[in-house]
């Protein structure tokens, strides 16, 4: 063989330089982390009282379907799309299931209905997206106005669930460690959401296909990999989680309302953001998201704390997404420039 | 070494053919690649390298023709059918995931697993092991941006090593390296070839060629003309092969330049001390009927400048402009056009053509626009428009209906050119109308302005390159620094004269970027 010149480029050395060469992606996840800290110091600090094991709990609890959609919206963001429809595929789930629920069918045929209507819903999009070259925006929307509306088809009123094993879902209180920390079936639901969400972005081909369609789509076309498939997928996953929320949320409230969820999809969209994940897909992880979603909770209960108005959730949650926003602008633009 | 014998054909590609809507852009094309060889395409900008080339790796689906990868026919319904078939590809713009590990580039797809999914340990020691066998050894979990080009091209020909490739094709890959880069590159290739692997090679850079591949095929309007060993084709040959036709057609052109222009009249346009502050210092230009004033300095000496503010395309602060004789103010391109001067810019793709439309309705677009859109066009007056001028400026596909982004750049600006024409100006300002174009499209442009100047159209004329103003202009207005240094007559110039000149004075210059 003719002899081939070597290139050697050496890793960096030193414990940061090595680490931002390697997990670079990984800062605007640290950021959330800090930032979350913060709050709970500030709070802490402010009131003395917050960081007690109820009020903790209770974060979980209270936004256990959130972490799920934050979950599927993951998938579909790192895909470079967006999915609008999360909320009212969760408010038409829920209806739904407790319409069935109301008829006598039992929890264990109604759940697993409830989570293929999701599906179904994610294949509709994903398929808009792929085959009619849709723009994900305008698919997620056409698909958000169809189960809001199919959500009042069902029923204009809330419809109460009866149904044991739903109930159970929340009012269990499995005590867990010292103290008054507790967790609900709708947490472990959630938390496992996150961990099997986590585990296959890290080690499955499609978990990795999905990051590579983020970087560039037509590199990963280029590259021979299952893009359509893929794609499809992500927003499949999006769609099962839309009605696994649609599950948890009824369990939630211990009835469905067609109005459920109005804003959730921003909601969702802001928690992944602010955990790290880039609008232009590519970059981001479902722990980040999980963070996300515990800094939207935390401001929701400092505000309702402070006895304030809950529209300041909104205003600081939008004051967080724009900062972390031009944050991820600043870093992609420094990526580029390299 | 190379093989001197027949090698044994592992890819075989007989009579593709490839349509676009109105564009053949493939017709009855052979490839053959064998293994342990550098095959090099040539053929210039439209000739459909890179559409044989997307064929071959499973990106476009061939309209006719067969391919046969070691002895099994092949239909690519993708690029991963390909993949399968032993042809990976590395692109010109790297297309790899530069959001991702050097490792996780080399092994997308191939991922080591093991009972709880990816192994990334193992993976990346595959990765390790298949960059070394390319003489790259770096950190395969730092990020692919990170690298530089010359190692992302590396990183992508690793993974092709990973599927096993039986055919390389390398699209332009050394286009954004420096000299000890393509070494390297070439050094990797002879590496490939020597394990038996069929390398398929594209470029722009005749030297390339020579130094590297072992046979060429040359394609010219997406067809065959012919596969060559490299060692039996000298290189005016190639390039008369390539471009279809002797090279002195120029000679013609520049016999007109040598025509005497009746200075006795009102000039088309005068401007007289025409500027603006911190873009151009006061210059002095005119040009008469059926005069060609060439404009020639380098990069950046306000050629451009210097027409925009004749155009009106930016403001002048100093100066006056005649037109004919007369007064004029010209502050915005709606008087330019008004007085019929028609402008064809240097960005052809973001101020000329319009992709999404037609050819037919590119060159109506400036007719029509200065009727104004209450004044249609009637249908049969367009399409004599548009028949006249493609046929005129030899417009290929010569298909009114074909998509202009689909064209070729020499052909675009073809039709950019009719567009104005259209028009029935009395000056045309051509900004650097041949550049990026191909040697034919080129002839056929200046051949046509030729013409035009000697039925009497005024035109000004901008190139970098200096042989194409020699040869097209009548006068040369010189320019430097952003500043007029000068006039000279084509008649007793020639390019080593106007070098000199542009050189002379100040010799803070460095030498003219492009002397073609």
């Amino acid at each position: 063989m003719t002899s081939v010149p070597v290139t050697t480029e050496k890793a960096p050395t030193g414990v940061v330089r090595r680490f931002l060469s390697r997990r670079a992606s990984w800062v605007p996840v640290f950021a959330a982390v800090v930032l979350l800290v913060v709050i709970f110091a500030a709070a802490q600090a402010y009131f003395g009282n917050i960081l007690t094991p109820r009020v903790i709990s209770a974060l979980l609890l209270d936004n256990a379907y959130l972490f799920i959609l934050a979950v599927g919206m993951t998938f579909v963001i790192l895909t470079g799309g967006i999915d609008l429809s999360v909320g009212a595929v969760m408010a038409f789930t829920g209806m739904f299931g407790a319409s069935l629920m109301r008829d006598g069918m039992p929890s264990a045929a109604v759940v697993p209905i409830m989570l293929l209507l999701g599906a179904a819903f994610g294949l509709a999009i994903g398929v808009l997206v792929q085959y009619f070259d849709v723009q994900p925006f305008i698919a997620s929307l056409a698909a958000m106005f169809a189960a809001r509306g199919l959500a009042f088809m069902v029923s204009l009123d809330s419809i109460k669930v009866e149904d044991g094993a739903i109930l159970w879902l929340q009012s269990t209180r499995l005590q867990a460690g010292v103290g008054s920390w507790y967790i609900t079936p709708t947490g472990i639901i959630a938390l496992l959401v996150v961990l099997v969400g986590a585990l296959v972005l890290a080690f499955t081909r499609f978990g990795r296909t999905i990051y590579a369609i983020g970087g560039s789509e037509q590199s990963a076309r280029l590259m021979g990999l299952p893009v359509v498939r893929t794609k499809l997928l992500a927003y499949v996953v999006s769609g099962v989680c839309a009605g696994l929320a649609g599950v948890v949320f009824t369990a939630y409230t211990g009835a469905s309302y067609p109005l459920n969820g109005i804003g959730t999809e921003l909601d969702t969209i802001a928690a992944v953001v602010i955990g790290g994940t880039l609008l232009t897909g590519g970059s981001g992880y479902v722990v980040g998201s999980m963070i996300g979603v515990f800094v939207y909770g935390t401001i929701k209960t400092v505000i309702s704390f402070l006895g304030a108005d809950q529209s300041w959730t909104r205003i600081s949650i939008g004051a967080l997404l724009l900062m972390f926003v031009v944050v991820q602008r600043v870093i992609v633009a420094r990526s580029n420039r390299r | 070494m190379a093989a001197d014998t027949e090698a044994r054909p592992i890819a075989q590609m007989r009579g593709i053919t490839i349509e676009f809507p109105g564009v053949k852009a493939l017709d009855g094309v052979d490839l053959t690649l064998r293994g342990g060889e550098v095959h090099t395409l040539m053929g210039e900008n439209g000739a459909g390298k890179s559409t044989l080339i997307k064929a071959l790796t499973g990106v476009y689906p061939i309209d006719a023709g067969t391919i046969v990868v070691e002895g099994t026919p092949r239909t690519f319904r993708g690029t991963s059918d390909a993949q399968a078939a032993g042809i990976s590809t590395v692109y010109q713009e790297v297309n790899l995931c530069t959001n991702l590990s050097v490792g996780e580039n080399v092994m997308l797809g191939h991922e080591v697993r093991g009972p709880f999914g990816i192994d990334w340990k193992s993976t990346h020691r595959e990765a390790e092991r298949h960059l070394e066998g390319l003489g790259v050894r770096i950190d395969t979990r730092s990020l692919l941006a990170a690298h530089s080009i010359a190692v992302q091209q590396l990183v992508a020909i690793s993974r092709a090593m990973v599927t096993d490739s039986r055919v390389l094709v390398l699209d332009e890959p050394t286009s954004s390296l420096d000299r000890g880069e393509v070494d390297q590159l070439f050094g990797v290739i002879r590496g490939l070839r020597d394990r038996g692997v069929a390398i398929l090679f594209v470029t722009h850079f005749l030297d390339q060629v020579y130094e590297i591949s072992d046979r060429l095929t040359v394609l010219r309007n997406g067809a065959l003309v012919g596969e060559y060993p490299v060692a039996e084709l000298p290189r005016a040959e190639l390039i008369a092969k390539m471009i279809g036709r002797e090279l002195d057609e120029f000679a013609a052109i520049s016999r007109s330049a040598d025509r005497e222009i009746d200075r006795g009249g009102d000039p088309v346009i005068r401007a007289t001390g025409i500027g603006r502050r911190g873009v151009l210092e006061p210059a002095d230009v005119e040009v008469y009927d059926g005069e060609v004033v060439g404009i020639a300095g380098l990069l950046g000496s306000g050629r451009t400048e210097l027409v925009r503010l004749l155009y009106g395309a930016d403001r002048a602060d100093a100066g006056r402009v005649e037109v004919r004789g007369r007064p004029a103010r010209i502050t915005n391109p709606r008087h330019a056009i008004d007085r019929r001067i028609a402008f064809s810019s240097e960005d052809r793709r973001a101020e000329g053509i319009v992709g999404d439309l037609t050819v037919a309705e590119n060159i109506v677009l400036g007719i029509q626009a200065k009727r104004g859109a209450l004044r249609k066009l009637r249908k049969a007056e367009q399409d004599a428009i548009v028949e006249e001028y493609i046929q005129a400026l030899g417009v290929r596909p010569a298909n009114p209906n074909a998509l202009i982004r689909n064209l070729s750049g020499g052909n675009q600006q073809k039709v950019l050119l009719a567009r104005w024409l259209a028009t029935a100006p009395q000056l045309i300002i051509l900004d650097e109308p041949t550049r990026g174009i191909d040697v034919g499209a080129k002839a056929d442009i200046q051949r046509k302005v030729a013409e035009l100047s000697e039925q009497g159209l005024g035109v000004v004329f901008i190139s970098s390159e200096l042989e194409e103003v020699v040869r097209i202009a009548q006068r040369i207005v010189v320019m430097r620094d952003r500043r007029k240094i000068g006039e000279l007559t084509s008649h007793d110039t020639d390019v080593d004269d106007l070098v000199a000149f542009i050189a002379e004075e100040h010799d803070t210059q460095e030498s003219p970027e492009s002397v073609a």
